[in-house]
């Protein structure tokens, strides 16, 4: 503080509240719609207080679903997209982790042609190439499979910069320690790199679960079977029906609870949050 | 780049790199490859005949009045949301650094929009904003202003619009709040006591300061407009009403997986990927001399 300003203090506190207020305007009235009926969900103005039948929302989104629907209920798809964030996070981070220690650690011929080709992948996000990953996924026989949910998410550049960047201000009195102590390379790479790097892990790992959580595209083309939906293409199916079924306590309820992971993850991690991404975008 | 002291060469770093190599070159190198070639091609409308045309389908989408319609919605759409979700967003976060109780809480409290889907935030907006039943659609028409996004385009313009920059104030209040902390204090005490109030302060030596983290956000956030917002207009709009809200991402969309022209969708494409890669020189260009005084 370089002066003491009260008034302004308090206009500083009274712009934050309001600012708060109008950021979660949207999810408090997502809370109020699943917690009351279907009736009183169809008559105008909607309530603005929370009603009484959250945990009645709650059995019919996760176990029923939509009345006009097939009667499979959001569980499955929260399953599904867990399934997901979890292959696409363990999957970028093991490959990376692998591909940074590589580039970093060794002398060996087509080095920097790698560390060119990985670096491509930075530029080419899934929605321009939609339509040949498409094509190869359906020619490997991957549509409806949690495999192909995830794999093509899976190369990053932005993961493997990371690493690299970290290897990098790892004192090199370490390596030549280990060498002297007789470790091999996946020696030094399991007993020094990888506990080191243990808090990056844990940061990237949630910045990459809400990426892998949150996906929509990719999964709308490969899935045509409802058992491999994501919660999150269960929404955009819900809304449209929502024009000749206005269910709107069960939509919204299914909306809240595509929130509540990532939103978790980012609440109990926040520092770690904050540290994978100011990291991954260095 | 390589460390010091390494390791020798073996066949161990090629299988280190096999994984990531293999995903790369099957998932990214490869259908990059395909929309290049594809791009050159034109197919009729069963499938049955390819003919390879050279740039005819590039010279079809300069030449289309739509297309650059499209185009013209893509910037327009991508600026407002940038404008808008920066603003509010550095306007948070100068009070917020201003404060010293109670910061972490109103952090926290601020960030957390960043974990909600695309395609969730769109569905609670466009409830909001529901024609016959909204909440805000009900404010509105008491105020007598009527609402209905489904016909009136630049109404559906506003709401993706609102929804995806109400979205991203999450990542830009972190970093600006970032770059505010990063100011040296003594720079601020000084101008103090040469009397500077707090407004001049910012305008002069703030916000002047803060420029690196300003322009690395601005790419961020346009890169972010065109290309994350798919499941936002997915949901609100539907690109519509009469293609109001169809921006470059959906269009490859629409006429790829809908019209089937694959010929006219991988030239977008690729014209995406062109516009991609030169935000993201820019960038590192930028952030790596890291824009300063």
């Amino acid at each position: 503080m370089i002066e003491n300003r009260p008034l302004l203090t308090l206009f500083s506190h009274l712009v934050l509240i309001l600012g708060i207020a109008i950021v979660a305007l949207p999810i408090w009235i997502t809370f109020v719609a699943a917690t009351h009926d279907v009736l009183r969900m169809t008559q105008v103005p909607l309530p603005l207080m929370p009603g009484s039948h959250f945990f009645e929302n709650l059995d019919l989104a996760l176990n029923k679903g939509l009345s006009g629907g097939n009667g499979q209920g959001v569980a499955r798809m929260m399953f599904n997209s867990l399934v997901m964030a979890m292959m696409i996070s363990v999957g970028k981070i093991s490959i990376s982790l692998l591909s940074a220690f590589a580039i970093v650690y060794f002398r060996f011929r087509f080095r920097m042609m790698f560390f060119w080709m990985i670096f491509i992948t930075l530029m080419l996000p899934v929605e321009v190439r939609i339509l040949p990953t498409y094509e190869v996924v359906a020619n490997l026989g991957m549509l409806d499979t949690y495999w192909g949910l995830s794999i093509p998410l899976i190369a990053s550049a932005t993961a493997t910069f990371m690493f690299r960047q970290v290897f990098l201000t790892i004192p090199d009195e370490l390596l030549e320690a280990a060498r002297v102590d007789g470790a091999g390379p996946m020696r030094f790479f399991w007993d020094i790199l990888i506990p080191m790097s243990r808090t990056n892990i844990a940061a990237l790992f949630v910045i990459l679960f809400i990426y892998g959580w949150n996906q929509y595209l990719w999964p709308l083309l490969i899935t045509s079977d409802n058992h491999m939906y994501t919660v999150v293409m269960g929404i955009k199916q819900m809304l449209e029906s929502a024009e000749a079924s206005p269910e709107w306590n069960v939509i919204m309820m299914t909306a809240l609870l595509a929130m509540v992971p990532p939103v978790c993850v980012v609440i109990f991690m926040q520092n770690l949050f904050v540290k994978g991404l100011t990291e991954t975008e260095k | 780049m390589l460390k010091k002291v390494h390791f020798g060469s073996s066949v161990l770093p090629f299988l280190l790199v096999t994984p990531q190599i293999i995903v790369t070159l099957v998932f990214f190198i490869w259908p990059a490859g395909q929309a290049l070639y594809q791009s050159l091609l034109v197919q009729d409308a069963f499938g049955l005949k390819t003919e390879f045309v050279w740039f005819d389908n590039f010279k079809a989408l300069f030449q289309s009045a739509q297309y650059w319609d499209t185009f013209e919605r893509t910037v327009v759409f991508s600026s407002a949301v940038a404008v808008i979700s920066m603003s509010f967003a550095l306007m948070l976060a100068v009070m917020a650094d201003r404060i010293i109780k109670g910061s972490g809480v109103y952090r926290t409290l601020l960030i957390w929009p960043y974990a909600v889907a695309p395609v969730t935030a769109g569905a609670l907006w466009v409830f909001m904003f529901n024609p016959t039943l909204g909440i805000l659609t009900y404010a509105l028409s008491v105020l007598g202003y009527d609402w209905n996004h489904n016909i009136n385009g630049g109404q559906a313009m506003a709401l993706v619009v609102m929804a995806s920059a109400w979205k991203q104030i999450a990542y830009n209040f972190l970093f600006f709040l970032a770059g505010l902390q990063s100011i040296p204090k003594s720079l601020i005490e000084a101008a103090a006591i040469d009397g500077a109030g707090p407004s001049r302060r910012f305008w002069d030596i703030i916000f002047p300061l803060l420029s690196p983290t300003t322009f690395f956000l601005l790419v961020v956030n346009i890169v972010y407009a065109f290309f994350e917002t798919f499941g936002i207009i997915h949901v609100v709009t539907a690109g519509g009403p009469a293609s109001a809200t169809t921006i470059l991402v959906y269009k490859v969309f629409n006429d790829g997986f809908v019209g089937l022209d694959l010929g006219g969708s991988a030239a977008q494409s690729v014209i995406l990927m062109i516009i991609v890669i030169s935000l993201t020189v820019i960038q590192f260009k930028y952030v790596e001399k890291k824009v300063s005084y």
